[in-house]
């Protein structure tokens, strides 16, 4: 235990000056940022919809979550995938790394669980800040209904939602960042996975939810089919968080075998 | 408990068909610092990474310590401290940084950090990215990592690697200090034999993944014989002359015939017996053969 809380620690203290970093706090910031000042500057038009409390905060929140869901957070999950492997490889770090009288399994764990923690920290600002300037908008906008209704359950399910079904990509991606110093192979296949994600998840394939890729958007689109009922009444896990998971343990294994068994050259 | 800090018994790595080190018995006494020689290619670093567990060898063929290395991996690496080709640094990091970075892993105090620091020299540049060093810093703050951890073993591959003159000897310097003050078993890799030779108590040879020599330096300096440089005229004529009369002719040149040293008399006698026959003998001199050209032969043999 001693060692992995000393590798994550490291894994901090490596990346904490690296755009992956700071990439986990700008892009929340960023996109809530934007939308926000959209709800603002357009705030006549907004109010002359006369959404209810609850429409409106879907629509406002609604707007970060599409675009995360769909096309951000798998290219995010497959950069920072990308980035905690390739601070090794960019500096030829591994065989120092592995050189350490630390047990194996603690440095690459601690590396996966920093990957984790980053997506995890993205994905909890996103909440935060949707939250937050809402409140913000209510403030500056005092037509907007934003004060009636309480988001924070919708926020929590979708962001859990997104949250754990991205695993299963991070996990399929570390490996390929893992085996392949380039930044290339990890990114084509990714972007190749992710169109295919995107594409099986739309149509409605009925074996999509077995390519990782397409889990974030089944995960968020199974949000919005329930949304006409009661929006605080949808399962966090559902078949497609299921299959992430049993994809991110299942790959974990994998990535942590090939650690064990691959020559440092 | 073993006198030795390395020893690796019939050590044998492939990368696939290839063989990268074939029946390695190296034998690294505590306390010396073992010059680990050989041309590029020679299986040097491989037996380095071997030495680190970061290439996987057979069992029971590695100790460190005189423990097996697979199956003390963690033990075996907590004393041991290591520059592995050119160092590995994070070049986004300054050099403190790098250092501290390498101190959270090792679980030390960071103030350890500045005291490497000073000790290689790199206290002014500390805060600059590493990324900006130029090579010879950039091997100081690799030596630098590797004694932070104040290991009782150091493996250097090749340290001196980009150095200047000056800091060639700084890094001599420091090796002769860390064995001799601080009791360190250092074990040194180069392709150059004049770099060994001035720090070295022990020296193993290694060519095409094969050991050819292991011994002290002293017993290095007994391979190398002395021979007898006759600088003369006419060469071609004085050296079927000392052939008539005998002598065994090692090698020569358009100037120069050189022959096995016996002792001073036989010289003169030599010298005597070609002034005599009308040669001109501009010098004469004992050379002993210097140890690069007893390596290139050691290595040209096998």
């Amino acid at each position: 235990m001693r060692s992995l809380y000393i590798s994550l620690v490291s894994e901090f203290y490596k990346s904490r000056k690296t755009l992956a970093f700071w990439a986990a706090i700008l892009l929340p910031v960023i996109i809530c940022g934007l939308i926000t000042f959209g709800f603002y500057s357009t705030s006549e038009k907004v109010l002359n919809l006369h959404y209810p409390p609850m429409v409106l905060w879907a629509q406002y929140s609604g707007a970060a979550l599409g675009v995360m869901g769909m096309l951000i957070m798998p290219f995010y999950v497959i950069f920072m995938a990308f980035s905690v492997n390739n601070i090794e490889h960019k500096n030829d770090t591994w065989k120092t790394l592995f050189a350490q009288p630390l047990n194996k399994f603690s440095i690459y764990a601690a590396k996966y669980l920093y990957a984790v923690f980053l997506i995890f920290i993205c994905l909890f600002l996103f909440a935060t800040l949707t939250y937050a300037f809402g409140y913000l908008l209510q403030v500056l906008v005092p037509e907007y209904n934003f004060n009636q209704y309480n988001p924070s359950s919708i926020l929590i399910n979708s962001y859990s939602k997104l949250f754990l079904s991205s695993l299963g990509i991070l996990s399929l991606q570390f490996i390929l960042s893992l085996v392949w110093g380039d930044f290339l192979k990890p990114m084509g296949i990714g972007f190749v996975g992710t169109i295919m994600g995107i594409i099986t998840a739309s149509v409605g394939w009925k074996y999509a939810y077995l390519i990782p890729y397409s889990l974030p958007t089944l995960a968020l689109r199974i949000t919005k089919v329930k949304k006409g009922g009661d929006p605080l009444d949808f399962p966090i896990f559902t078949q497609e968080i299921y299959t992430s998971l049993i994809y991110a343990a299942v790959f974990f294994l994998i990535g942590y075998f090939i650690v064990t068994k691959k020559s440092i050259k | 408990m073993s006198n030795y800090a390395i020893e690796t018994v019939g050590l044998n790595f492939n990368f696939g068909n290839q063989h990268i080190v074939k029946d390695l018995s190296l034998q690294v006494p505590i306390g010396s610092i073992y010059g680990f020689l050989g041309p590029n290619g020679a299986g040097k670093t491989t037996t380095i990474k071997i030495l680190l567990n970061l290439l996987k060898s057979p069992a029971d063929q590695v100790f460190v310590f005189g423990k097996e290395i697979n199956s003390n991996r963690i033990a075996t690496l907590k004393r041991v401290g290591a520059l592995v080709e050119q160092p590995a640094i994070y070049g986004h990091l300054t050099g403190r940084e790098n250092l501290i970075n390498r101190c959270i892993l090792l679980g030390i105090k960071k103030s350890k950090a500045d005291e490497m620091l000073a000790l290689v020299g790199l206290t002014e540049a500390a805060n600059k990215k590493s990324s900006k060093y130029s090579l010879g810093m950039k091997q100081r703050l690799g030596i630098a990592l590797a004694l932070v951890s104040d290991p009782e073993l150091l493996l250097l591959d090749e340290p001196t690697n980009g150095l200047d003159p000056n800091g060639i000897i700084e890094v001599r310097n420091l090796m002769v200090e860390l064995a001799t003050k601080h009791q360190k078993t250092i074990l040194v890799s180069s392709h150059l034999l004049a770099e060994i030779e001035r720090t070295a108590t022990h020296v193993g040879i290694i060519n095409k993944g094969q050991l050819l020599f292991q011994g002290t330096i002293d017993e290095l300096h007994l391979l190398s014989k002395p021979m007898l440089e006759i600088e003369v005229d006419q060469v071609e004529n004085a050296s079927n002359l000392l052939i008539k009369s005998g002598f065994e002719i090692a090698s020569q040149s358009d100037k120069k015939i050189i022959i096995p040293f016996i002792s001073s008399k036989e010289s003169g006698e030599i010298n005597t017996l070609l002034i005599q026959n009308g040669f001109t003998v501009s010098s004469l001199y004992q050379k002993r053969k210097d140890l690069e050209n007893l390596f290139l032969d050691i290595t040209k043999n096998n």
